[in-house]
């Protein structure tokens, strides 16, 4: 029976007088991966930055293993166990590949599975590139550079937000073939997606989102297309 | 033969408007924070000295070795508990809340040392020179020029070789970013303004030693510094060292000219490297 590891109840958002996210609820089982999918402006990007705490929650809409977390710092999320990959990579440009990758362990204490030699292994291009400014790599480096340094946390969630925008399918494809190693090194992952083909495949669990609400939620087999159809646009197919 | 001695002078000035600026690009390259009081926490720095020095009995130099973790200290706290309650998109309350903190530490400095210009005294050293070749050089105006290339080669070793460097540079890019890895820009802030007073005692210690200093100095020091900051290219540290040497040669150059053209010297050459490369002479790429 796999556990819950990362539960969000009734979580709500707010930029100034917009309310952005109502009463959102969900559950990430551990070890696996929950694809949340919507149109843009449905929320998913608010609702991943109130889980890494740059938008205050209560501290108990969001709970890591049990523990709330809504009421954290971003610092201190991630040193709870939460890492993010934002959207657009947001690699820091004075930095070498190297180095955006060692960032990523700037508040890790003890040692754990993701070391830079296994970064190198996952993304073995990046091992070729790692002395060039991060800046300088093609979109589709950059986002596994972005990856890599989310993993060196060892978070128990890697959250990763629109990692496939911009990107072509064939890149998209060797980044999500990374997903396997990640997921088997014990980290569960949430990642949002407009791409829907791309979500059904790599997930196990998917939520439909639409104006700041989960508008449908399941396993993908369990979705039918014209469900999902509905619960993306907000109309019937 | 007397041009290649007044250039050597001006490059060892020089050296004492690169220690005055390095702490100000410092801070400016980290946060973005235009520090008006910087002269002024000079001034502070050297009356620092100057009371340790005097309680003590101490030589200058050991007296700034004492001062150095007073002034980090002082920094830190001011940092973390004023002016990063004032950083944010607006440049406009930090630059009021340093401009107020140099009235403050002015008359602060009045209130409790008086008007009356102090010195540091380092003994005979200050009188000692080299001959190298051709020119004599003060040993002091040597050992300020030797100094600020230390602390800019110290600072590119701790910005380039160290993780809390990798964070100063990680939290300058992007402070959004930084949080989500586990940085406190906030503390980052706070630790740079306390390594940018260090670097300001260093600069303090040379000042008192080469010329008279009181409480309303300040100002004028910050005008060097920023100048240096300028012609170097805003945030870089070589750069900073390179303006310093610009306004010392041109300084030292108008003086030779005429005396009553020093200072006017140093400001033209700053408008001139303005007028011809607006983002300094090595300016960084991503600013």
């Amino acid at each position: 029976m796999t556990e819950p590891v990362l539960k969000i109840r009734n979580l709500t958002a707010r930029y100034g007088d917009f309310q952005a996210l109502f009463g959102v609820d969900l559950v990430l089982l551990k070890e696996q991966t929950l694809a949340i999918i919507g149109a843009n402006g449905a929320g998913k990007s608010t609702l991943m930055r109130a889980v890494t705490g740059i938008l205050s929650s209560p501290a108990d809409a969001v709970c890591l293993g049990g523990r709330p977390i809504g009421h954290l710092s971003p610092p201190e999320v991630l040193e709870a166990g939460i890492s993010m990959v934002p959207e657009g990579r947001r690699l820091f440009p004075s930095l070498s590949v190297e180095e955006n990758l060692m960032v990523g362990a700037h508040s890790r204490t003890g040692n754990g599975y993701w070391t830079l030699r296994r970064i190198y292994e996952l993304f073995p291009i990046l091992k070729d590139r790692r002395r060039s400014p991060g800046m300088a790599l093609s979109g589709g480096q950059q986002q596994m550079v972005a990856i890599g340094r989310a993993l060196m946390s060892n978070p128990e969630v890697l959250l990763c937000d629109e990692i496939s925008l911009g990107l072509a399918p064939v890149v998209i494809r060797d980044i999500y073939a990374a997903f396997p190693a990640i997921r088997e090194s014990g980290a569960s992952v949430v990642v949002v997606e407009q791409d829907i083909g791309q979500a059904l495949k790599v997930a196990d669990h998917v939520c439909c989102m639409m104006e700041g609400r989960i508008t449908l939620s399941g396993a993908p087999d369990e979705l039918s297309r014209s469900a999902i159809h509905d619960a993306y646009f907000g109309v019937s197919a | 033969m007397i041009w290649i001695d007044t250039i050597v002078q001006g490059v060892l000035l020089g050296g004492l408007y690169a220690l005055f600026a390095a702490g100000l690009s410092l801070v400016f390259g980290i946060m973005r924070l235009v520090n008006l009081a910087h002269g002024d926490l000079i001034v502070l720095a050297a009356f620092v000295i100057l009371t340790i020095a005097g309680a003590l009995g101490l030589s200058p130099f050991v007296a700034a070795v004492l001062a150095a973790p007073v002034m980090f200290a002082a920094g830190w706290l001011l940092q973390s508990y004023v002016l990063n309650r004032v950083l944010g998109d607006d440049i406009l309350p930090p630059l009021l809340v340093t401009f107020g903190l140099s009235v403050v530490i002015q008359n602060g400095l009045l209130e409790g040392f008086s008007a009356d210009s102090r010195k540091l005294s380092a003994g005979p050293i200050e009188a000692a020179s080299l001959s190298l070749g051709p020119v004599t050089v003060g040993v002091m105006p040597l050992l300020t020029l030797v100094s600020a290339v230390a602390v800019i080669i110290a600072l590119n070793q701790l910005f380039y070789r160290t993780r809390l460097g990798r964070a100063f540079r990680a939290t300058s890019d992007d402070p959004v970013t930084a949080g989500l890895m586990g940085i406190r820009p906030r503390n980052v802030f706070a630790v740079a303004t306390g390594i940018a007073m260090v670097v300001t005692t260093i600069a303090a210690l040379y000042l008192g030693i080469r010329a008279n200093f009181d409480p309303t100095i300040g100002p004028a020091r910050l005008i060097y510094a920023f100048e240096a900051v300028i012609i170097g290219g805003l945030g870089s540290l070589w750069g900073t060292l390179a303006g310093g040497i610009v306004i010392g040669v041109a300084q030292a150059l108008g003086a030779a000219i005429n005396p009553e053209w020093q200072i006017l010297s140093g400001h033209l050459a700053f408008v001139t490297v303005l007028l011809l490369r607006p983002r300094g002479l090595f300016p960084r790429a991503n600013d």
